[in-house]
């Protein structure tokens, strides 16, 4: 990009604020115009609070799974408090001094098994999600890099996939497994985003194909590969990679739907929110409080990936730069 | 338009077969093989023999997927063993379906009348507080597992409150008429009015929960639509033609924002379909997602096979009248 002219910041700093009907111009629409498009991404999300939000959201969760072994005030995996439970009296262990959150219905601590949980549940959606990234890049650079019949093929295979409504389709999968487990779900979950991942890419990689600077590229006699990968890949990614950090929340909610379903991972020695939420339904006429705390996590945790996901997509976006 | 309409309808076939063959293969993998899995999970090694015969599963492989295909087209689809054992898996699917399409109609069109006049406010509005309460609210929506929402609603204004049935279609003791087999406009039929109010009753709190992530989806969607369509050149020359702020807006403004919120409802359908195993199962509402959910956990395949692939029609038909309409709201898209 040439460094504009002097005339030319000066036009742009002198740009009306307000629009003819009044209405106000934002701060962003005056960025200056000289910086890449990456460079300015950046300037403008460390100035968002939404972004700064999710940020913080996800670091908090982050730290929690790092640091679970020290965080957690007892051992997740035995059940210390099922003394106190009792199902005919329908009775669940309270609050009490080393426990502050009580036990859960099999008498585990139950702020332990939430603290460590995030470990489980944050390597479902990132591993989720890397698979079905990784599938769908391959799939997606295929088809929008070659295109002919490889084009055709890989899409129809994507159209079927798509038709299929997502949580039918893992739990389909996960009914090819005789077992379920953390590895089934994770699978389900990421076969399902692979056909998303690569429909955005192929489009993405379709839009640069026709554009100038490959065209400039292709004159110049470079060959297809590195057209592909260098010169093509790294401009169509952006959406690919906004497109990953909202699926992190949704791989993570789809997760909680398959346990809730009865298809997820039966292991209890390792907790996970969506487990936790799952087993938890049949004590929510008397004791709520056990699944308000595993999808509240859920909920903060996917609000998190959205709120990067999306302030990333606005500014990523080139239509906002102007 | 003709020439369109055929390409697509063609297109669709072809991903229908395709699914059809996907399912084959599908039931062929699962654990056990198709008889056992046919056969359920109490079933002597007879019986399975026997059905093992009777599939066809001991001829060749294409002569079997010829005799699966017949299956498909004349709708036979076996009996269910889970879901409701004895009855025949097809009838299944035509006792639910109505069910299904009530939910998920009250669901969308719920989203479609709220989520389109917020968001257009919203864009209208933006930068204001109501503009960013209607965003994050948004957001939350979305984050939200609907199956919790489902728990929570049920636990507030039925639990608690007692407002609303906290689970069916239809209270038992209605003995309402069937004519259609949609449980809201039946007793409009028969005269029975009370047995509609009780069916729009138990339909109040499912359609919420299944209409939170289409209504988050089509409020963004609008809201970022009409953003965009403000700042195009045509709206500004509009505005300088002189014309009335209101013949813009309803002109300009919305009928181009409309375009892809179309796409987008039509793209619900799917999650529709999906929200709708979970809330139908949280609200014990006897439609196609309770009967999937039953299907899955009691392994029932017959009945599976009949609701994947009638799921995945149903989608895929929705999207092409979707396509089509997009057609007919923008003249631009027939000739590509």
């Amino acid at each position: 990009m040439t460094t504009p002219s002097a005339t030319d910041q000066d036009a742009a700093r002198h740009k009306p604020r307000h629009d003819l009907f009044g209405r106000k111009k934002r701060i962003d629409d005056l960025a200056d115009s000289g910086v890449s498009l990456t460079t300015d991404a950046w300037r403008r999300l460390r100035r968002n609070p939404v972004f700064l939000l999710g940020a913080a959201i996800i670091a908090l969760f982050v730290l929690a799974a790092i640091f679970a072994n020290l965080l957690a005030p007892q051992d997740p995996s035995v059940t210390m408090l099922a003394d106190q439970v009792s199902r005919a009296r329908n009775a669940i262990p309270p609050a009490q001094p080393g426990h502050p959150l009580g036990g859960d219905q099999f008498g585990y601590d139950l702020l332990s098994r939430l603290i460590v949980g995030s470990r489980q549940t944050l390597l479902v959606g990132v591993l989720a999600t890397l698979i079905g990234l990784a599938g769908g890049l391959v799939l997606g650079t295929l088809a929008g890099a070659l295109g002919g019949w490889v084009d055709t093929l890989v899409m129809r295979v994507v159209d079927v996939l798509l038709s299929v409504p997502s949580l039918l389709l893992a739990i389909s999968i996960t009914a090819l497994f005789s077992q379920g487990s953390l590895y089934t779900v994770i699978v389900a979950v990421a076969v399902v985003q692979i056909p998303v991942f690569a429909r955005l890419l192929r489009g993405s990689l379709l839009a640069q194909r026709d554009s100038d600077h490959v065209l400039a590229a292709r004159s110049l006699g470079i060959k297809p590969g590195p057209i592909v990968f260098r010169h093509m890949l790294p401009n169509a990614i952006s959406p690919v990679i906004v497109q990953s950090t909202l699926v992190l929340a949704t791989s993570i909610i789809d997760a909680a739907a398959l346990s809730f379903l009865g298809v997820g991972n039966p292991d209890r020695s390792r907790p996970e929110w969506g487990q936790m939420l799952g087993e938890a339904q049949g004590f929510i006429d008397s004791h709520p409080s056990l699944a308000f705390y595993p999808a509240g996590c859920i909920v903060l945790v996917a609000l998190g990936f959205t709120l990067v996901g999306e302030s990333l997509r606005e500014a990523l976006d080139p239509k906002n730069r102007r | 338009m003709l020439r369109f309409t055929v390409r697509r309808v063609l297109q669709l076939v072809v991903v229908i077969a395709v699914l059809a063959l996907l399912l084959f293969a599908w039931l062929r993998s699962l654990p056990g093989g198709p008889a056992s899995a046919l056969c359920g999970d109490r079933c002597s090694e007879a019986a399975k023999a026997q059905l093992q015969a009777s599939l066809g599963l001991d001829r060749s492989l294409p002569v079997q997927l010829g005799s699966f295909i017949g299956r498909v087209v004349s709708g036979d689809f076996g009996t269910s063993t889970g879901v409701q054992p004895g009855v025949g898996a097809a009838q299944i699917f035509l006792d639910r379906f109505p069910a299904t399409v009530e939910l998920a109609l009250a669901a969308i069109v719920l989203a479609i009348v709220l989520g389109v006049p917020l968001g257009y406010f919203s864009a209208r509005r933006r930068g204001t507080w109501l503009d960013n309460a209607g965003v994050v609210g948004s957001l939350i929506g979305v984050a939200v597992p609907v199956f919790f929402l489902a728990f929570l609603l049920k636990y507030v204004f039925a639990v608690r409150l007692g407002w609303l049935p906290a689970a069916g279609r239809q209270s038992v003791d209605i003995n309402a008429t069937k004519v259609t087999g949609f449980a809201t406009i039946d007793g409009l039929f028969t005269g029975e009015l009370d047995a509609t109010w009780d069916a729009l009753t138990h339909l109040v709190l499912p359609a919420v929960t299944l209409a939170t992530i289409p209504f988050a989806v089509v409020f963004r969607i609008t809201r970022a639509a009409v953003l965009g369509v403000l700042d195009e050149d045509y709206v500004r020359t509009a505005e300088a033609k002189g014309l009335l702020a209101r013949t813009i807006r309803s002109r300009h403004v919305l009928r181009n924002a409309m375009l892809p919120v179309v796409t987008t409802i039509g793209l619900q359908v799917g999650a529709l379909l999906a929200g709708a195993v979970l809330t139908e199962t949280v609200f014990a509402y006897r439609g196609l997602g309770d009967a999937l959910a039953t299907a899955f956990r009691e392994r029932d395949y017959s009945v599976l096979q009949v609701l994947i692939l009638a799921a995945a029609v149903v989608y895929v038909v929705v999207n092409l009248l979707v396509d089509l309409s997009y057609a007919l709201i923008d003249p631009r898209v027939r000739t590509r």
